[in-house]
């Protein structure tokens, strides 16, 4: 015990370098996905900018609150509830729609950015795997967007919440019925539901699409994100007539209407009531899609591997 | 331990050969210049020795195969690459969080002595720092890495006297000891000759000349001969002849340095020479083949 204490003494140097030095590997994901949040400021600056726009947009239209609950009784209509539902989807939808193009841009730049500045060099010359890398990327559509834009959306539609309950105690008008068929949380967990299975896993394949196109071409790979799959489905309604992939593609950014997240169709959020998470986790239809991303992930990891800067 | 081992390193792109059939044995501890013209090969050699680029042939770096294993081996090896590959919108507190984050010999208080040598505060963005001083930066960060090699390509291109001065300076005196491998391209030859323990001449593809510092003081002379004796000079075969002021310079390889003393004023040549003397006859002989 102590002749290796001594011995330890003597040449920590040594020591240093035989002990077997590693990073784990959630740590190096860790950084990697706080690494690409330093790159791409608009990852968080996006929402928060639509967060203030809808939140400037619901107050000018909370003003209005009273006078439009007042006609609508007037006129006798009973969706109360839905008057004062509607600065709450907007918001949502504006942040959800910033976000989401926030998310196609992103990845498309993710894996083609760092080879047109060279910087690759510099994260290659680093003990960080291309798996590591291209996961870290792939998790800012997939996943840190999703939690991102609910985090972002919870704090607006708060906001919201407290200025047209405001709007409507200054004004004397009678809501007391309307609020009580308005439920906040079932709202937030709608919203939470439509962004991590829609956003999250059902787009899945086009974010890791467009990371691969991103690893692959060496110019404007806005183009070949789009043009390929253009002219896979003008060829088809050439040759065969059909349109299965067109609709199919249509079917998924659509959030899979028919199909896994929506038994009931339809694609509003209101519509979005009654997901069943066992029949949407059990649908063919996610696991397919998510089939399909790994494979293009894997790919883009491989050419990552292989390529350059430009 | 040998640090590098190449046997028939090749490598193509499309049909143009980048690497021809190299071999290279580099034990630790040393420093290799890899000199040559553009276009010599020379960064497709330290591409496919940091794992960036697949091969043909044997190569083994540290032991490992670095194209399989280039995440592995880069624990034990660092590359500076030709042009300034920093990323220009990292600020440096964030660089070094980030090393410090992913890599496991990175020390952070290294990195933060040697960068309050230079002017570059925290709280800079890559972009905002002159070319000069993101070399520094890039240095900086290499020099706190405990690593086994550093591979550097052309890392001084572009720099004026006083940084590249300086550059290889904080090499030798604050990073380099008998358990680091350094490996540097350059075709700078002049400024990095007396850094070096050992040089490689590379010219399209493949090894044109090796040899240790050491070796080619006591193998190589150059003699300036005077007139008289021009002929008696040429009779000792020299490898190369040279016109300096109207005086043949000629210059040879493992001849009696006493016998060159009769013959006109001795001096070894510097590695610039030689490379001139190697690989300049080589093109001229390859041109007069074209022709």
């Amino acid at each position: 015990m102590n002749s290796a204490s001594n011995v330890m003494n003597e040449s920590p140097a040594q020591a240093t370098t035989i002990a077997p030095v590693a990073v784990s590997w959630s740590r190096q994901l860790y950084w990697c996905v706080r690494r690409e949040l330093w790159e791409s400021k608009s990852i968080y600056i996006a929402p928060i900018i639509g967060a203030a726009l809808a939140l400037v947009a619901c107050s000018i239209s909370a003003m209005r609150l009273p006078e439009r609950m007042r006609s609508a009784a007037a006129l006798g209509r009973i969706d109360e509830s839905g008057i004062i539902a509607g600065p709450f989807d907007l918001a949502g939808l504006l942040i959800m729609g910033v976000t989401f193009l926030v998310a196609l841009f992103y990845s498309l730049d993710a894996l083609h950015g760092e080879r047109r500045d060279r910087s690759i060099l510099f994260w290659k010359s680093l003990p960080v795997s291309d798996l590591t890398t291209v996961l870290a990327k792939a998790s800012i559509p997939m996943l840190v967007l999703p939690v991102l834009t609910f985090g972002v959306t919870i704090l607006t539609q708060t906001i919201v919440l407290v200025v047209s309950r405001a709007a409507l105690a200054g004004s004397g008008v009678q809501a007391e019925a309307a609020w009580s068929q308005f439920s906040f949380w079932h709202m937030e967990g709608m919203l939470l539901y439509h962004l991590v299975a829609i956003h999250g896993l059902l787009y899945a394949p086009f974010y890791a699409w467009l990371m691969l196109v991103s690893a692959w071409a060496r110019r404007l790979p806005i183009l070949w994100a789009t043009l390929p799959p253009i002219a896979v489905g003008v060829f088809e309604k050439v040759a065969f007539n059909t349109s299965y992939f067109a609709s199919w593609i249509g079917n998924q950014l659509g959030g899979g209407q028919n199909s896994a997240a929506q038994p009931a169709g339809g694609m509003s959020m209101d519509s979005l009531t009654s997901p069943l998470p066992g029949e949407f986790l059990t649908h063919p239809q996610l696991w397919i899609n998510l089939l399909i991303a790994a494979a293009f992930l894997a790919l883009a990891v491989r050419l990552r591997r292989q390529r350059g800067p430009i | 331990m040998t640090c590098i081992e190449a046997l028939g390193l090749r490598k193509s792109f499309g049909t143009t050969v980048a690497l021809d059939g190299v071999n290279l044995q580099l034990p630790e501890g040393r420093i290799l210049g890899l000199i040559g013209p553009n276009g010599a090969g020379k960064t497709t050699a330290l591409n496919a020795i940091v794992g960036l680029t697949p091969y043909e042939g044997q190569l083994t770096v540290l032991g490992r195969d670095p194209w399989a294993k280039r995440d592995q081996l880069m624990n034990d090896v660092c590359f500076i690459a030709d042009v300034a590959v920093l990323p220009r919108w990292i600020q440096v507190s964030e660089a070094l969080d980030f090393m410090e984050g992913v890599h496991p010999r990175f020390s952070r208080v290294k990195a933060q002595g040697f960068l309050a040598k230079t002017t570059i505060g925290r709280a800079h963005k890559v972009r905002e720092l002159s070319k000069g001083m993101v070399a520094q930066l890039h240095l900086a960060l290499v020099m706190a890495i405990d690593a086994k090699l550093l591979v550097l390509d052309e890392p001084t291109l572009g720099l004026d006297i006083l940084y590249r001065k300086q550059f290889y300076d904080a090499l030798l005196n604050d990073y380099f000891d008998r358990g680091r491998t350094i490996l540097v391209a350059t075709h700078q030859v002049d400024e990095i000759q007396n850094v070096l323990t050992d040089v490689m001449f590379l010219d399209r593809g493949r090894v044109a000349f090796q040899c240790s510092m050491d070796e080619i003081e006591s193998r190589f002379a150059e003699v300036t001969v005077k007139p008289e004796n021009a002929a008696a000079a040429k009779a000792l075969k020299p490898i190369n002849e040279r016109q300096v002021f109207g005086r043949s310079v000629l210059l040879f390889d493992g001849a009696d340095r006493q016998q060159l003393g009769a013959l006109g004023e001795v001096r070894t040549p510097s590695v610039e020479d030689l490379f001139v003397a190697v690989v300049g006859s080589r093109a001229g002989q390859a041109q007069g083949a074209a022709v």
